[in-house]
């Protein structure tokens, strides 16, 4: 196995998931796009784990996964409180912060 | 780049299923429905799992499996259905201007391929694969509980304030 066909695949996963944060309205979906960017993080650190013959990579592959569901929690959490001031979770409509 | 020797069980394998998700998380990206697109995460983060499991990390594909396909799933499609009054295709998914995220996102694979490529080229991950040994469990709680017990406790921290801002959020008052 080469080291770089697992760094080829993150990078290709995490470009196509940056397409879906900028590319989605809605905000459930660019949570989606979210998890595929973490998940080719973790595949970079557990490749290179591997290269390393280091146990560390595969401590922060576990990190990063408690990282990404507390953040899928907090985002819906969010996302559900827009949806109930606002009947939309559109995120082109939120303009209050004049971002 | 692929030569004879490295075509072994491992490298069809990883073609397979990296083929899978690739074409799973572009189902994700550009499919016109929400449950849909939930469903093609499953495959690629399956994907992502079977992936770990050709680099020999058994405990992290098994929390992969747990975590992700197991509760982050379940709250995307619960989020999906309190936030949606159908469940269906819907067409205005996308932003206005979409397709500028195309060049964006191809832009930065060129460079981030051309880095890569670059930078390791034909280089193996490990001499003889045959070597390559699952990582026990025990080997792992060592590195968390012993160099790495501050971010350990940082995560629990962050994971303390997220449930309490999730309740406090969600909460209706």
């Amino acid at each position: 196995m080469l080291t770089t066909q697992f760094l080829l695949l993150g990078a290709v996963l995490f470009c196509i998931g940056v397409y879906g944060v900028l590319a989605r309205k809605n905000a459930v979906m660019v949570l989606m796009s979210i998890e595929l960017i973490l998940n080719s993080v973790n595949i970079n650190l557990l490749a290179f784990s591997v290269r390393h013959g280091s146990v560390d990579g595969n401590t922060f592959a576990l990190y990063i996964i408690a990282i990404a569901a507390a953040e899928v929690g907090v985002g819906l959490a969010m996302v559900l409180l827009i949806y109930r001031n606002r009947r939309t979770i559109a995120l082109d409509d939120l303009s209050e912060m004049k971002g | 780049m692929v030569a004879a020797d490295l075509l072994v069980a491992q490298n069809v394998a990883f073609g397979i299923i990296s083929l899978m998700m690739i074409v799973g998380a572009l189902r994700v990206v550009t499919v016109n429905n929400v449950v849909h697109a939930a469903l093609w995460l499953v495959v690629v983060l399956s994907g992502a799992a079977a992936q770990y499991l050709l680099l020999s990390a058994e405990f992290v594909a098994i929390t992969q499996i747990l975590v992700y396909v197991g509760a982050v799933m379940v709250l995307f499609l619960f989020g999906t259905m309190l936030t949606r009054a159908r469940i269906g295709s819907e067409s205005d998914l996308n932003n206005k201007n979409w397709a500028l995220g195309i060049p964006v996102a191809l832009l930065m694979l060129g460079v981030m391929s051309y880095v890569i490529i670059d930078g390791f080229g034909d280089e193996r991950l490990i001499e003889n694969p045959g070597d390559m040994e699952p990582i026990p469990v025990q080997v792992i709680s060592d590195d968390i509980f012993g160099p790495y017990l501050l971010p350990f406790w940082a995560l629990s921290f962050v994971l303390l304030v997220a449930v309490i801002g999730a309740i406090v959020l969600a909460r209706k008052d």
